[in-house]
């Protein structure tokens, strides 16, 4: 059973030195307060796993957080570069970071052969391509019916997975909808599930087929409103575009980024809205 | 009307795609451009976003993979896992719509590194879903822009395989999907060769010269022996596709590439 607890607390708990974490969201809901309070409390070398690294993981990377990165695509979304992530990989600034690269259909294999118990996940995939030559686990297997050679990628398992919900109950049953993504894959791959909420409700009452995840698989459920911003939550606030766009000039300069994150992120934060916050905070610089 | 070579570029991509066909969209341009298809002589044409949105229809250019209108005006939103597994593997794609970082004569693309892998001098955002579009849907189109940059004789990297050295190179190591069929730049329109799958200058824009063209190419560039000039973007596609972008801007309060 999911415990209600402060979000300070269960990162505390249940995110420690060199886990490998999958903070998981594909544009929409991605765990941005969870991802800042694991700043905050300067965990260190983590293996983030995340199909898109975002914002959040630039973040992450320029606060020294890492000391590898899984994923498929790495660029902020309809603006240009993650600043960060390319002064770590191109310059090892703050440190070095391995990179572990893979495509995203090979990432959505891994995850739900990691929920789904397997060893290794399986597609139609990289032929021709240099990613295998640069990542020593994408291998090939023959179908053993018809002699087709497949990719084949080892399934991801993370220690823990860090997703953001709309909505979960007073006993932790968690219901997301709109763009869903890989977190139902990413929580049924991990061994332990952080999951940010905008609400807690005394009763869900998600229609029939709708993505739940239930109490039992998820470890924690923290209230967390505005938690996914500056990336969205439908039902409650639209993506702010325009804080994509100012985190192109924030996160260019080793300097800039430091001051942003020290006033924004490590500075006590207290009980705020999330979202209001930042939105407050945006509209100052 | 007078255009714009980014204009030219976005209506003759669009003109691509046939009423009707199931599209893959890759963000930026290609996103531009099905949409501006869409509103204009393709209204039936299904967009698919690799993030879940199946038959998207947005009144204003996302500037994400996964906007909230995305879903919103889908038929039905699925997982990524699905999009990519069902409906993309599973052969269910008439069209990949890619943009790219590089391309050469044989239009595989790099969006990995520019440089060496491990000390790269400008590291790109990577594959995300594209290697997987290229090998599997029906047919590729690639829209970007044409600079000594991006038409490059050498990738540092290939990410997403076109016609990888040429001839029946896809066939000879079993990809199931027809490749490239064209590329659209700002300058004109590329076609593999018949045979030998180069790339060949087959369209090129009013008013572009063939050496401006020749000059924006990494390699020497074959031209078709009849080379035809690109019809001129009517004034029904330049005002729906100004409408667009200008609904664009002011939703996003920036200009959507």
């Amino acid at each position: 059973m999911a415990r209600i607890l402060p979000l300070a607390d269960a990162v505390t708990e249940l995110v420690h030195d060199g886990d490998q974490v999958a903070c998981e969201g594909f544009t929409h809901l991605i765990p941005f307060a969870a991802g800042h309070e694991i700043i905050r409390q300067e965990k260190k070398n983590l293996t983030l796993v995340r199909m898109t690294p975002d914002l959040i993981y630039d973040q992450m990377i320029g606060m020294g957080v890492a000391s590898k990165i899984v994923f498929s695509w790495g660029g902020n979304p309809g603006v240009g570069s993650l600043h960060r992530l390319r002064d770590a990989i191109e310059r090892q600034w703050p440190s070095s970071l391995a990179v572990e690269e893979l495509s995203h259909a090979g990432m959505v294999q891994a995850y739900m052969a990691g929920a789904a118990g397997l060893p290794f996940g399986i597609l139609r995939g990289f032929t021709g391509t240099d990613l295998p030559k640069v990542n020593a686990r994408i291998k090939s297997i023959t179908c053993p019916f018809t002699g087709e050679s497949l990719a084949a990628i080892p399934a991801i398992r993370p220690d823990v997975a860090v997703i953001h919900a709309q909505k979960a109950d007073r006993l932790g049953n968690v219901l997301i909808w709109g763009i869903i993504g890989v977190q139902k894959e990413a929580v049924l791959a991990s061994k332990r599930a952080l999951v940010t909420v905008e609400e807690i409700v005394d009763r869900l009452e998600p229609p029939p087929n709708a993505c739940v995840l239930p109490s039992w698989v998820v470890s924690a459920v923290c209230l967390a409103p505005g938690g996914a911003y500056p990336s969205y939550a439908q039902g409650y606030y639209d993506r702010d575009n325009r804080f994509y766009q100012l985190w192109d000039k924030v996160s260019r300069s080793r300097e800039e980024f430091l001051h942003w994150m020290k006033i924004n992120v490590l500075a006590p934060s207290g009980p705020v809205n999330f979202r209001e916050k930042f939105s407050n905070l945006e509209r100052v610089a | 009307m007078d255009h714009s070579a980014d204009e030219i570029m976005t209506v003759s991509a669009a003109r691509m795609l046939r009423n009707g066909a199931v599209c893959f969209v890759g963000i930026g341009l290609p996103s531009k451009a099905a949409n501006l298809a869409r509103l204009t002589h393709a209204p039936d044409l299904v967009l698919i976003y690799e993030s879940g949105p199946i038959g998207a229809k947005p009144s204003v250019l996302p500037l994400s993979i996964g906007d909230g209108e995305l879903c919103t005006t889908a038929d039905t939103t699925v997982s990524t896992a699905e999009i990519f597994t069902f409906w993309l593997q599973g052969g269910k794609i008439d069209v990949g719509f890619l943009g790219a970082a590089q391309i050469d004569r044989f239009a595989n693309i790099n969006t990995t590194v520019i440089g060496d892998y491990d000390r790269p001098t400008v590291r790109l955002p990577g594959a995300g879903g594209a290697p997987e579009i290229a090998g599997s849907a029906g047919e590729v189109f690639i829209v970007l822009r044409q600079t000594q940059k991006t038409f490059v004789d050498r990738l540092d990297f290939v990410t997403s395989v076109g016609h990888g050295e040429g001839g029946d190179y896809r066939k000879r190591i079993g990809l199931l999907g027809g490749g490239p069929a064209a590329v659209i730049t700002d300058l004109g329109i590329l076609r593999p060769h018949p045979t030998s799958k180069e790339l060949t200058l087959t369209n090129i824009h009013p008013g572009v010269a063939i050496d401006q063209v020749r000059a924006m190419t990494g390699w020497s560039l074959s031209f078709s022996s009849n080379l035809e000039i690109t019809p001129a973007p009517t004034s029904e596609e330049l005002a729906v596709l100004r409408d667009l972008e200008q609904r664009t801007a002011t939703a996003h309060g920036v200009t959507a590439v």
